[in-house]
C-alpha cells in the first residue's frame, strides 16, 4: 500500500492535469487563504474594540465553548443547501462559510483576551503621558496583545488548512479529493497519499505560522505557545 | 446554533417533521453509536493519557517528547488520519475508534500534568510530615488535588471527541454523521439539521455534566459549602 502511494504520488501523471495533485494543492491553499483572511478582517477590529472596553468576556467565553461543540461536517453539510439556496452554487463558498465560521472564534478570543489582559498600570501609564483614547489602543494595548493574536491566527490557520479537506464532500476539489475518491475506488495507495498531503500540509501550516509569530513578537515566545495551548483543538 | 433554529422557523421545508417522526428508532440508534464511540475513546484515551502522564511526572525529561508526539498527532485533519487508518483496519468502528483515542492525548496528558504540577508545596510537605509514603501521597493527595483538572480535561476531550465522531461517519462508524452524509448525498437538509443538531447538543449536554461534576468533586472551591 505504502507502496501504490509512492507510484501515485511520483507519477507526473497524478500531478498535472484538471484534477492533478498541483491544481489541488492550489485549490485547498487558494481555498483555506480566503477563508483565513476574511476570519482575521472581520474578527479583529470588534475583539480590539471590546476588549479595549473590557466588555464581552462572556460573549468570548461562549464562543470558545460553542465553537468546539460545533461539528465541522455538520456546518459544511449545513450550508450546503443554503448556498445552493442563495445562489452561490456548490463547491467553493458553501466550504468557504463553514471554514469562516470556525476561523473567527479562536482569532477574536485571543485577540480579545490579549487587549483585556494588558496589565491596567500599563494602560495607565499610557494615559497619564497624555495618549488619547484610541492612541492607547493602538500604540500599547495592540503591540501588547500581538503575540496572543498572533497564535489565535496560527490555531485557526490548522484549523482551516485541515478542514478544507472536507470541502471535497461539497464538491469542491481539494486535497480531500484523493481520500474521498481513494476510499470509493478502494484504491488506498491513492488514499494514504492525500492523507499524508494534508497532514504535511497542516504541520508545514502550523511551523510556518509559528516561525512567523515569532518573528512578529520575537520578545514573547513562551507567552504565544501557552494561548495556542488554551484554545487549540482537533479537526 | 442560533441559524438553525432561525432557519427552522423562517423556512419550514428545510425540516421535514414527518421525515423525524420516521426515523426514531434510527434516532436513537445512532445516537447509541455516537455514544459508545464516544465512551471508548475517551476511556481508552484516558488510561493511556494516565500512563504517558505518570511517566511524565516521574521522569521531567520525558514530558517534552511525549507532549509533542501526542501534539502532532492531534493536528493530523481527522478526515487524513481516518483514511490512513483505514487500509489497515478496514472500514467501520476501528479506523475512527484509534483516530479518536490519540486526539484525547494531547488533551488529557496536558491537563493531568499541569493539575498534578499546580498542587500546593506546602499541601505535599504536610502530607510527607504525616507519614504518607510517597507512593500513597501522590494517589490520596496530589491526584485528589488534581482532580478538577483531570475532570476539565476530560470535558474538553469528550466535547472534541462527539465533534469528530460525525466525520467518521465517511469511513463508516456509524453515529450522527450517517444522518449528515445521507443528507448530504441527496441534497435533504433534514437530516444534515438532525445529525448536525443532535451533536451540538450531545456536546453542550456533556459540557455541562462534566462542569458540574467537576463542582461536585471540589466542594472546598465553594466558599461555605461542602461542610
Amino acid at each position: 500500500m505504502i507502496e501504490d502511494a509512492l507510484t501515485y504520488l511520483t507519477d507526473a501523471d497524478s500531478w498535472w492535469g484538471k484534477s492533478g495533485l498541483a491544481t489541488l494543492i492550489w485549490n485547498h491553499i487558494r481555498l483555506s487563504g480566503a477563508a483565513l483572511l476574511v476570519a482575521v478582517a472581520l474578527a479583529v477590529p470588534p475583539a480590539l474594540l471590546l476588549g479595549h472596553r473590557h466588555r464581552g468576556g462572556l460573549l468570548a467565553l461562549t464562543l470558545v465553548n460553542l465553537s468546539r461543540a460545533l461539528p465541522t461536517f455538520a456546518v459544511i453539510a449545513f450550508v450546503l443547501p443554503l448556498s445552493y439556496e442563495f445562489g452561490f452554487g456548490l463547491g467553493f463558498w458553501p466550504t468557504f462559510v463553514a471554514l469562516l465560521l470556525l476561523a473567527l472564534p479562536p482569532i477574536f478570543v485571543n485577540a480579545f483576551t490579549g487587549v483585556e489582559e494588558v496589565d491596567p498600570a500599563v494602560v495607565e501609564a499610557a494615559r497619564g503621558m497624555g495618549m488619547r483614547d484610541l492612541e492607547v489602543l493602538r500604540r500599547v494595548e495592540v503591540p501588547a496583545a500581538l503575540p496572543l493574536l498572533a497564535a489565535g491566527v496560527r490555531v485557526s490557520a490548522v484549523q482551516v488548512v485541515a478542514t478544507t479537506t472536507l470541502g471535497t464532500l461539497v464538491g469542491y476539489r481539494c486535497l480531500g479529493t484523493p481520500i474521498i475518491q481513494g476510499i470509493a475506488e478502494r484504491s488506498y495507495g491513492k488514499v494514504l497519499a492525500g492523507a499524508v498531503l494534508v497532514a504535511a500540509l497542516s504541520l508545514l501550516t502550523d511551523a510556518a505560522f509559528g516561525v512567523l509569530g515569532n518573528r512578529l513578537t520575537p520578545w514573547a515566545r513562551d507567552r504565544g505557545r501557552e494561548a495556542k495551548a488554551s484554545v487549540q483543538h482537533a479537526t | 446554533m442560533t441559524p438553525v433554529l432561525v432557519l427552522a422557523s423562517r423556512h419550514d421545508r428545510l425540516l421535514s417533521w414527518d421525515w423525524i417522526g420516521d426515523h426514531t428508532d434510527e434516532i436513537w440508534e445512532r445516537t447509541l453509536q455516537h455514544l459508545q464511540l464516544t465512551g471508548y475513546a475517551v476511556g481508552i484515551g484516558f488510561v493511556i493519557a494516565m500512563a504517558m502522564a505518570l511517566v511524565s511526572l516521574r521522569w521531567r525529561r520525558a514530558y517534552a517528547p511525549l507532549a509533542a508526539f501526542s501534539g502532532t498527532l492531534y493536528s493530523i485533519p481527522s478526515l487524513a488520519l481516518f483514511a490512513i487508518l483505514v487500509p489497515y483496519t478496514g472500514l467501520g468502528f476501528r479506523p475512527v475508534l484509534i483516530a479518536l483515542v490519540t486526539y484525547t492525548l494531547l488533551i488529557l496528558l496536558r491537563n493531568i500534568v499541569a493539575g498534578v504540577d499546580g498542587v500546593p508545596p506546602d499541601v505535599v510537605e504536610a502530607a510527607e510530615g504525616m507519614g504518607y509514603e510517597p507512593w500513597r501521597r501522590f494517589l490520596a493527595v496530589d491526584l485528589r488535588l488534581a482532580t478538577p483538572a483531570i475532570i476539565g480535561g476530560i470535558r474538553v476531550a469528550t466535547v472534541t471527541v462527539i465533534g469528530l465522531v460525525t466525520v467518521g461517519a465517511l469511513v463508516g462508524s456509524g453515529g450522527y454523521g450517517v444522518f449528515i452524509n445521507d443528507g448530504l448525498s441527496r441534497s435533504f437538509s433534514t437530516p444534515i439539521l438532525v445529525g448536525g443538531g443532535l451533536s451540538i447538543a450531545m456536546a453542550l449536554a456533556f459540557d455541562l455534566l462534566l462542569t458540574l461534576l467537576q463542582r461536585l468533586v471540589t466542594p472546598w472551591a465553594r466558599p461555605g459549602a461542602g461542610r
